[in-house]
């Protein structure tokens, strides 16, 4: 295979071999190469299979707009990524790249019998082919569905890379390190401005990397570049290549993902493989430059076939030649310049096929002094070649008549149909887009942000307007920002102006019906493809989009926006502003997982709150579970015990003697002021006027809609200080919903609130002996039966630590809550636990905690209701201070659905056989034979297996409930149905007799 | 992310120091001591506007101040026109789109 470098071309280091592996095969590229353009220099055009029609497909950009050339690149075990883009991934030495979405080979391909049958994959083709019959669903479409979606193959294995974040402050993000990028940076970062430049290269330069021929006010085109980013490192300018900008978001903030190992052959491992930015910037100028367009004619996506600015990169920034034998087709003087480049490197130009009649006269001298022939007003009507373009058939065209066909051979096929702004992240900004008559494009025109757009990216062409535009952007933005600032000028020479026109498909004599001209390469939809939808009703841009998929690929049409515009405008007989754009959303380009997921993994995927004595619980063998965000002992099991086992076991050692449980996760409010407990009357249903310090209450919160919202036991501690207790879950909310009603309702009421949640450790002591542990422990305070009853409160000392002891019991046993400060709860907790083995003293957890309590019928606010439930519903009406003129939720209870008949009311449920375990969420049917679907009339909310019921015992929410107890209800279950009688709530010690020892 | 101007702290500050509370200057019915209709208190609270451009919204700078307080935003493009302190008065629409022209 001969070599397509040339020798002391281009910016990579010849002397410095690299080499990697292609499908198994080891290429020889060098240091400064892509993977494209190593391939390349080694004669490789075929690089892929295309996405639907597996056609073979080579690369036909040098950039991160490619649609073709994707791969599988891979670094060791994990570092697997899929549709890496070969025109940006740099080589290094053993990188392994596979070829995609082909079998056996990229050679041959079964796949590409898709090819064969294209007419089957038109337009829209999800649409109409997996119709019918429904049953195929299953067992064909949707297999099928999933083998054809996508490209590549993700990654099975954890990426065992990590990624970083950063947040950014700057005064001028400039993004786009090209002519205007540069020119902009400089004037701002003159000014004195802090001012940030990014590019997606390696290297800043830009347009100017690819045209070296350019002098910049005397000064070679890369010297000058190398000057420039010198003198803006100088003034501080923070100048960040292999970044790109990936998304424009409100008030000037730019998402960056800078790219930091993916190019090194042995990165340290504590290097992030990338770093996303967060980047507020004061002034953003969008420099990001033009994308060229492909010409659209029959095989145009052939091997071989590239962009004309493209092939000029690989030759002048690679050193790269990409055919013995190019053809050029072209709209637009720029691809010239790729020709005469290319000839005067050597390659043999058969033509330069210009679809316009009349070419500049310096081109065509420029052609006829390289003895180039020109065949201007012509058109390429088909390409052949299997795995590379091998010839091209083009025709004159005079008065819209295709004339005569000539074939002329090739071995490359360099084609422009102009440029295109690069308009997405101004479109982030949800900016509006002006139509270009003249230049055929939208451009950027009312802006929503503090932004300027300078160079080709509104339009300008050529080096020299690139580059004082964007000095006059950079002075301005400066101005913007309070500075004196005036634009540099430059004087640029051996620029490259040009001008061109834009096309629809272009006209051919064959048949257009089995052209394969395609608009989007990556997604293979065709010209025919969106002249079809158009006539199948396809009348806004977004359907046709939709319903051909044009532009939905990853690249989000970079080049195949306006291509695909001009030819729907055409079908739709209406001017191409009046079809428009779709939208460009971002990332700009596909960005990894983990950029966006940075820190936010494994155990800093989310906050895990734990409480002081959870390492005693770890310590002593806890199995845990989540609760909101706490992670709490979910049971103790002992050498051997199954869960059920063990919450048994922890059950029966409570209610025989004593056990213990970390409560600290309950939450706790502390409201005091003058008006305190006014503020309780109003946002509690309970009446608390006549509560006396020292005593304690179940508090009952609704929302003004009558549901319930929270509970929690809540104690006086003087006359101007409640300490509230909420559910686990419900803390923050209940906090900011007491607030929301303090200020902005009741804004008159003197009352603070202070979570103290977190302050407090909480230690619920639960048995009949735990009086007996507690007293000897308790300084200041009687605890005897008659002088601490039940729902009491008082501060005292507890095993000498300051305290605030309840006498309080979610289990129906003589219980304790002793709070101490959360820096002393395992302390306490161990005091306790030595004190207490004379009382078989038995730690449990949450499980025990639910089992216990539901055999006393005490409810669990978001399990047993879900936000549709009243008090009358949860049958604890009681907690209502009826007489109170208003607290919220009084109106809300009063609406006519919530004083129906029929809601949901909570009963007890118990299975007819005496052993069936009901299933939590289970539902519930009154007639077990009625056809399907049944009516539900409720479903279970809890359900355990209660030991001191000896019997498994549940709650549902069911359909007039509370009139049903003693009936039969049926419950379906995939093994069968299971009849359970409805009962109270209560299923131990109803009398509560216990509680009162 | 949006910056937001809390009233109370007089700092403008990341959106992620504030949470959303719903549509501004929706009174509660004085239930205590008047008769408030079915439909009254369903208006309370369920209606609410759905507006396409400015919209009085309420939010609270929940890891700052505390506090919450009022806003008039556009809701397609998610300008903030103004913020404002629950006590001060709703400002004019017309006002305020004269100011940010
Ligand atoms: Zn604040």
């Amino acid at each position: 295979m001969s070599s397509f470098r040339v020798p002391g071309r281009g910016r990579i280091d010849h002397q410095s071999p690299v080499e990697f592996s292609f499908d198994g095969k080891k290429i020889t590229g060098v240091k400064g190469d892509t993977i494209a353009s190593a391939l390349l220099a080694n004669g490789i055009h075929l690089m892929g299979r295309s996405f639907k029609y597996h056609r073979p497909r080579g690369p036909v950009s040098a950039g991160s707009e490619e649609p073709n050339a994707l791969m599988g690149t891979r670094r060791g075990p994990g570092r697997f990524e899929p549709n890496t883009r070969a025109t940006v991934q740099e080589i290094w030495h053993g990188l392994e790249a596979t070829s995609q979405n082909r079998y056996p080979s990229l050679e041959f391909d079964i796949g590409a019998v898709n090819d064969r049958a294209y007419m089957l994959f038109s337009a829209g083709f999800y649409y109409k082919t997996f119709m019918w019959p429904k049953s195929f669903w299953d067992k064909v479409y949707e297999p099928f569905i999933r083998a054809a979606a996508g490209l590549g193959v993700s990654p099975t294995e954890t990426d065992p890379d990590h990624y970083a974040s950063r947040y950014l402050h700057t005064d001028v993000l400039v993004i786009g390190a090209g002519p205007a990028g540069l020119a902009s940076a400089l004037a701002s970062a003159r000014a004195g401005l802090r001012v940030t430049l990014v590019d997606e290269n390696t290297e800043a330069g830009g347009t100017l990397l690819s045209e070296p021929q350019a002098v910049i006010d005397g000064s070679q085109a890369w010297d000058w570049v190398e000057k420039a980013v010198a003198e803006l490192k100088s003034l501080g300018a923070r100048v960040m290549t292999r970044t790109t900008a990936i998304g424009y978001y409100h008030q000037n903030m730019v998402a960056l993902c800078e790219k930091l190992t993916d190019h090194l052959p042995a990165p340290a491992a504590n290097m992030p493989r990338e770093r996303m930015w967060r980047v507020r910037a004061g002034q953003v100028i969008l420099a990001q430059g033009a994308l060229e367009k492909p010409l659209v004619f029959d095989g145009n996506d052939r091997p071989g076939v590239m962009l004309a600015g493209s092939a000029q990169t690989y030759l002048n920034r690679y050193g790269v030649r990409v055919g013995n034998s190019a053809v050029i087709v072209t709209s637009h003087d720029s691809a010239w310049y790729a020709a005469f480049d290319l000839a005067d490197a050597g390659t043999k130009i058969q033509a330069i096929v210009d679809t316009r009649a009349n070419p500049d006269s310096t081109l065509l001298e420029g052609a006829k002094s390289r003895s180039i022939r020109v065949l201007a007003g012509y058109t390429a009507t088909r390409t052949e070649g299997r795995l590379r373009v091998k010839s091209v058939r083009v025709n004159p065209v005079s008065n819209g008549k295709v004339g005569a066909p000539e074939t002329l051979t090739c071995d490359c096929l360099l084609m422009s149909g102009g440029w295109t702004p690069s308009l997405h992240l101004f479109s982030h900004t949800k900016g509006s887009l002006a139509w270009d008559d003249e230049k055929q494009t939208f451009l950027p025109d009312r802006k929503t942000e503090d932004c300027e757009i300078a160079g080709a990216g509104r339009g300008l062409w050529g080096i020299g307007a690139a580059i004082n535009d964007g000095a006059e952007m950079g002075a301005l933005v400066a101005r913007h920002l309070g500075r004196d600032a005036v634009a540099a000028t430059y004087d640029v020479a051996s620029d490259r102006p040009g001008t061109g026109i834009s096309h629809k498909e272009l006209p051919t004599d064959l048949n257009p019906g089995k052209a394969r001209a395609f608009v989007d390469y990556q997604n293979d939809v065709t010209a025919k493809d969106l002249r079809l939808a158009v006539r199948e009703g396809m009348h806004s841009i977004e359907h046709v989009k939709r319903y051909t998929t044009n532009g939905m690929a990853t690249d989000q049409g970079k080049m195949s926006n306006i291509n695909g515009l001009n030819i729907a405008a055409d079908a739709l007989g209406k001017p191409q502003p009046k079809v428009g754009l779709t939208t460009f959303r971002p990332p700009y380009t596909p960005t990894t997982f983990g950029a966006f997921v940075g820190y936010h993994k494994g155990d800093h995927f989310d906050v895990t709150r734990k409480t002081p004595i959870d390492s005693w619980a770890e310590e002593n063998g806890a199995v845990f579970e989540p609760v909101s965000m706490w992670r709490r002992a979910w049971y103790f099991p002992k050498d051997g015990e199954d869960m059920d086992a063990a919450v048994s076991r922890e059950c029966r050692a409570t209610r025989a003697s004593l056990g213990m449980f970390d409560a600290s996760t309950l939450g706790k409010i502390e409201v005091v002021g003058p008006d305190a407990v006014e503020f309780m009357n109003r946002m509690y249903t309970n009446p608390w006027t006549k509560l006396a310090p020292g005593r304690t209450r179940y508090g009952l919160l609704l929302g003004d809609d009558g549901f319930i919202r929270d509970d929690g036991v809540i104690g006086r501690l003087s006359d101007d200080r409640f300490h509230v207790t909420t559910t686990t879950g419900g803390a923050a909310r209940v906090l900011n919903m007491m607030e929301d009603y303090l200020q902005t309702e009741w804004p008159d009421l003197d009352v603070w609130l202070t979570s103290t949640t977190e302050q407090w450790a909480t230690i619920a002591l639960n048995g009949p002996n735990a009086r007996k542990l507690l007293e000897p422990l308790v300084e200041g305070l009687d605890i005897s039966a008659d002088a601490f009853p039940h729902m009491s409160i008082a501060e005292c000392k507890v095993a000498g630590l300051p305290a605030r002891l309840f006498r309080v019991s979610f289990t129906g046993e003589l219980g304790f809550e002793v709070n101490v400060p959360a820096a002393h709860g395992r302390e306490l907790w161990e005091i306790l636990w030595e004190a207490g083995q004379q009382y078989d003293i038995c730690p449990y957890g949450t499980e025990t905690m639910h089992v216990l309590r539901a055999e006393k019928g005490y409810i669990i606010v978001g399990q047993d209701t879900d936000g549709t439930v009243t008090p009358y519903d949860a049958g604890i009406s009681w907690a209502i201070g009826k007489s109170k003129p208003d607290f919220v939720g009084k109106r809300g209870l009063e609406r006519p659905d919530l004083v129906a008949k029929g809601r949901k009311q909570l009963v007890g449920l118990l299975s007819r056989d005496g052993k069936t375990k009901l299933e939590e969420g289970a539902q519930i049917v009154l007639d077990p034979n009625q056809p399907i679907p049944m009516k539900m009339v409720g479903h279970v909310t809890s359900s355990y297996h209660s030991d001191a019921a000896g019997r498994p015992i549940a709650f549902g929410l069911v359909e007039g409930g509370h009139d049903k107890m003693g009936d039969t209800i049926y419950i379906p279950m995939p093994e069968g149905v299971i009849e359970a009688e409805v009962t109270g709530t209560v299923f131990y010690d109803p009398e509560g007799a216990r509680l009162k020892l | 992310m949006l910056l937001i101007r809390c009233p109370y702290c007089q700092q403008t500050l990341p959106e992620l120091e504030f949470t959303y509370a719903g549509q501004a200057h929706v009174a509660r019915p004085d239930a205590a001591n008047k008769q408030i209709s079915d439909e009254e208190w369903r208006d309370f609270l369920f209606i609410r506007t759905n507006v396409k451009g400015p919209h009085y919204e309420r939010w609270r700078h929940a890891h700052g101040c505390g506090r919450f307080f009022n806003a008039v935003r556009d809701t397609v493009s998610d300008r903030f026109l103004i913020t404002y302190k629950v006590e001060d008065p709703r400002p004019e629409l017309s006002d305020l789109l004269e100011k940010s022209e």
